[in-house]
C-alpha cells in the first residue's frame, strides 16, 4: 500500500491529510477532557490496547500461531516496572530505563513460552499458551513467600508515575498558559509510543521476516522446504509480539500506580485476541480499529445505559458490567456470522474466507 | 562427469511396510534423472528422505561431496536441494510474486534489525528479491499472473509457479514430484521445454513422473523402484526394454510372443 506518486514523492494532498489527523489527535484529549477526565483515561487505555492488539497480531495474524496466553507478557512488563519504580524494593529507576528493560524481559519470556510450543499446531498450541498465561498469573499471585518478590494478591502500589527531572506525569500543570492534567500528559507520550509501535509493525510486515511469517501461516511444510528456519522465525514472532506487551504493561503500571495479578487473567487474553479477530486479523488498520472499538464501546455503553435505564424504568435493571458482557457476546456472534474476516479485513484474510463460487467465477 | 548425488543403501520402514529397501543410485551434474515405478513403489518416500522430511533408517547421501546426515528440511534447502510437491503446496493466499519472493529467503539475509531500520542494504536486497522473483515468473511463463493469488491460478500455472519458487532458492538439484500430473499434451510439451531449459542453464533435475513419453524423451538416466527396491538403473532406452521393469508395471511376466505375432 503506497501513496507515493510516479516520481516517488508524496503528493501534497496526503501531507494535508496527515496534518489534519495530527491536529485532531493533538486536540482530542482536550475535547475528551471537557466531557470528563475519565474519558482521557479511556483514550489512554485505548492506546494501550492498540499496542497489545498489534503485538498479538504479529503472533496470531502474521505467523498464524494461536496464542491464548498473550497477557503474560503484559504482566511481565507491568510487574517489571512496578518492582523497579516503587517503595516495594526501594528502587526508583526512571521510566525511560525501565520500559526498554521491560520490553527486553518480555522478549525473553516470549522465547521461553514459545520454545515448548514449536511442534504444536492449532488447538494444542492454543491450550498450551493458555496454560502458560495462567502459570504467569499464578506465579505473580504466589511469589510472596518465602521471599516476597511480587507481594502476592495484594499487588504492588505506590508505583512511581513517569518522571522527567522535576516534571511528573501524574500532576496537573500549566505549560505556556494551557492546563494539562495528568492523564492528558500521559496521552501524548502514549500517542508517540503507539505511533512508534504502528510504524514498527508496518515495517515488520513488509520485510523478509514478515514474508517468512506469512509463509509459515500458509503452509509450514512448504515454508521449511524453501529453507525457512521455522523454529527461529516462530520464536521471533513470539519475542517481537511479547515486546509490545511488555512496553504496554510498563505504561499500565505507571498510569494506574498499582498492579495486582487480577488484571492479568485469561479473560484479558481473550479480550485482546477478540480485538485482533474482530478488527481484521493480520491487517494493521483493522486491528487498530478493533482495539479502539472494543475499548470505547463498552465505556460508551456504561455511560449511557445506566442513565437510560433510570429514565425508562426508574431504576437500573442490568448494571453496566452485565450490559457490557452481553453486548460483547452479541457483537462477537454477529461478526462471526456476517463478517468473519473482521470489520476491516486484510486483503489476504478476505481471500481465505471467500465463498468458493466467487473464486471460481473469477477464473 | 562429476557425481552430484551419491545415495547408498537408503532404507526406510513405516511399521510393517518397508518403503525403501537398500536403494542406491547416483545422479550426475547437469543431467535430468528420472525416478519411476508403480504407485506405492517408494518414489515420494525417497524424496522425503532426501529432503529431510523423514529420517532414513539406514544408508547415506553424499551431495556435492558432503554428507547429508540428519539434516532438517530447511538445512537441505540451504545446501542446494529444492523440491516441489506431488499435490502442490503453494502459499495459497499469497500472490504468485510473493510465493517466489519467499523462495529467495534462504539466499538473502536481512534480519529483524534490517526490517526495522530499512537501511540502504536492506532496501537494496528487497528490490533485488522482487526483481529476481519477476524474472523467475517470466522464466516459467506465469509473469502475467504475478499479482494474482496463487490459489486462483490455473492448474498448469500453479505447477509452473511451484517450480519458479523452487528455482528461487538457487538449487544445485531441483527435485520435481510429478510436475506433469494432470497436464494435457500441449502443457506437457511446454513443461518439457522448460525442463530442458533448466538443464541447459546448469541445474540438475531429479524427476518423479508417470508420463512415460515425457520421461523417455527428456531424462538422461532413469531409476526404477518397485516395492521399495531398485529394480533397474540406466539410460531411458535400456530401462524401457528391461523385462523386470515391464513386469513391474504390467504385473507378472509377459511372453513376447503375442498372439498372431
Amino acid at each position: 500500500m503506497s501513496v507515493r506518486g510516479r516520481t516517488g514523492s508524496i503528493p501534497p494532498r496526503v501531507w494535508a491529510g496527515v496534518a489534519l489527523v495530527a491536529l485532531a489527535l493533538a486536540l482530542l484529549p482536550f475535547a475528551a477532557g471537557m466531557i470528563g477526565q475519565a474519558w482521557v483515561r479511556i483514550l489512554n487505555f485505548a492506546m494501550i490496547y492498540i499496542m497489545l492488539a498489534l503485538g498479538l497480531n504479529i503472533v496470531v495474524g502474521f505467523a498464524g500461531l494461536l496464542d491464548l496466553g498473550y497477557i503474560a507478557f503484559y504482566a511481565v512488563g507491568a510487574y517489571m516496572y512496578a518492582l523497579l519504580a516503587s517503595p516495594h524494593f526501594g528502587i526508583h529507576l526512571p521510566f525511560w530505563v525501565i520500559l526498554p528493560l521491560g520490553a527486553g524481559l518480555a522478549c525473553i519470556f516470549g522465547v521461553l513460552l514459545g520454545a515448548p510450543t514449536l511442534k504444536l499446531r492449532g488447538d494444542y498450541l492454543a491450550i498450551v499458551t493458555l496454560g502458560f498465561g495462567e502459570i504467569i498469573r499464578i506465579f505473580l499471585n504466589n511469589l510472596n513467600a518465602p521471599v516476597n518478590i511480587t507481594n502476592g494478591p495484594q499487588g504492588v502500589n505506590l508505583i512511581d508515575p513517569f518522571r522527567f527531572g522535576g516534571f511528573s506525569f501524574a500532576r496537573s500543570e500549566t505549560i505556556l498558559g494551557i492546563s494539562f492534567s495528568g492523564p492528558q500528559k500521559y496521552y501524548y507520550i502514549l500517542l508517540l509510543l503507539t505511533i512508534a509501535v504502528i510504524v514498527v509493525n508496518i515495517r515488520l510486515q513488509n520485510s523478509r521476516l514478515g514474508r517468512a511469517w506469512e509463509a509459515i501461516r500458509e503452509d509450514e511444510v512448504a515454508a521449511r522446504a524453501m529453507g525457512i528456519n521455522t523454529r527461529n522465525v516462530k520464536l521471533l514472532a513470539f519475542a517481537m509480539g511479547a515486546s509490545f506487551g511488555g512496553i504496554a504493561g510498563g505504561i499500565f503500571s505507571a498510569t494506574q500506580e498499582f498492579v495486582s495479578p487480577e488484571s492479568f487473567g485469561l479473560f484479558e487474553s481473550i479480550i485482546v485476541l477478540s480485538m485482533v479477530v474482530l478488527g481484521g486479523m493480520g491487517n494493521i488498520p483493522g486491528v487498530i480499529l478493533g482495539a479502539v472499538m472494543l475499548t470505547l464501546l463498552p465505556e460508551f455503553l456504561r455511560a449511557t445505559m445506566e442513565p437510560l435505564q433510570n429514565a425508562l424504568f426508574g431504576r437500573v435493571l442490568l448494571d453496566a458490567e452485565t450490559v457490557r458482557l452481553l453486548v460483547f457476546g452479541i457483537a462477537l456472534v454477529a461478526i462471526m456470522l456476517y463478517r468473519p474476516a473482521g470489520l476491516w479485513p486484510s486483503a489476504v484474510r478476505k481471500r481465505e474466507l471467500e465463498v468458493p463460487e466467487a473464486a471460481e467465477a473469477a477464473d | 562427469m562429476l557425481t552430484l548425488l551419491d545415495a547408498k543403501d537408503i532404507s526406510k520402514r513405516f511399521g510393517g511396510v518397508q518403503a525403501l529397501d537398500n536403494v542406491s543410485f547416483t545422479i550426475n551434474h547437469g543431467e535430468i534423472y528420472g525416478l519411476i515405478g508403480p504407485n506405492g513403489a517408494g518414489k515420494t518416500s525417497l524424496f522425503n528422505v532426501l529432503t529431510g522430511i523423514y529420517t532414513s533408517d539406514g544408508g547415506s547421501f553424499i551431495f556435492d561431496g558432503e554428507p547429508l546426515d540428519r539434516l532438517k528440511p530447511n538445512e537441505v534447502a540451504e545446501r542446494g536441494i529444492a523440491r516441489t510437491f506431488q499435490n502442490i503446496r503453494l502459499f495459497q493466499n499469497l500472490s504468485a510474486l510473493e510465493n517466489v519472493m519467499i523462495g529467495r529467503h534462504v539466499r538473502t539475509k536481512a534480519t529483524v534489525v534490517g526490517a526495522l531500520l530499512r537501511d540502504k542494504a536492506t532496501l537494496a536486497e528487497e528490490a533485488a528479491i522482487e526483481k529476481r522473483a519477476y524474472e523467475l515468473l517470466e522464466y516459467v511463463g506465469v509473469a502475467k499472473r504475478a499479482n494474482d493469488l496463487s490459489k486462483h491460478l490455473a492448474y498448469g500455472d500453479q505447477r509452473r509457479l511451484e517450480i519458479a519458487r523452487a528455482l528461487a532458492t538457487e538449487p544445485k538439484l531441483l527435485a520435481l514430484d510429478e510436475p506433469a500430473a494432470g497436464m494435457n499434451a500441449t502443457e506437457t510439451q511446454a513443461l518439457k521445454r522448460l525442463l530442458e531449459g533448466i538443464r541447459r542453464d546448469g541445474t540438475t533435475i531429479l524427476l518423479i513422473e508417470h508420463d512415460m513419453k515425457l520421461v523417455m524423451s527428456v531424462c538422461d538416466r532413469v531409476l526404477v523402484l518397485d516395492y521399495g527396491k531398485k529394480i533397474a538403473e540406466g539410460s531411458a532406452a535400456d530401462v524401457q526394454n528391461d523385462p523386470k521393469v515391464i513386469a513391474a508395471y504390467l504385473g507378472g511376466e509377459i511372453t513376447l510372443k503375442a498372439a498372431g505375432a
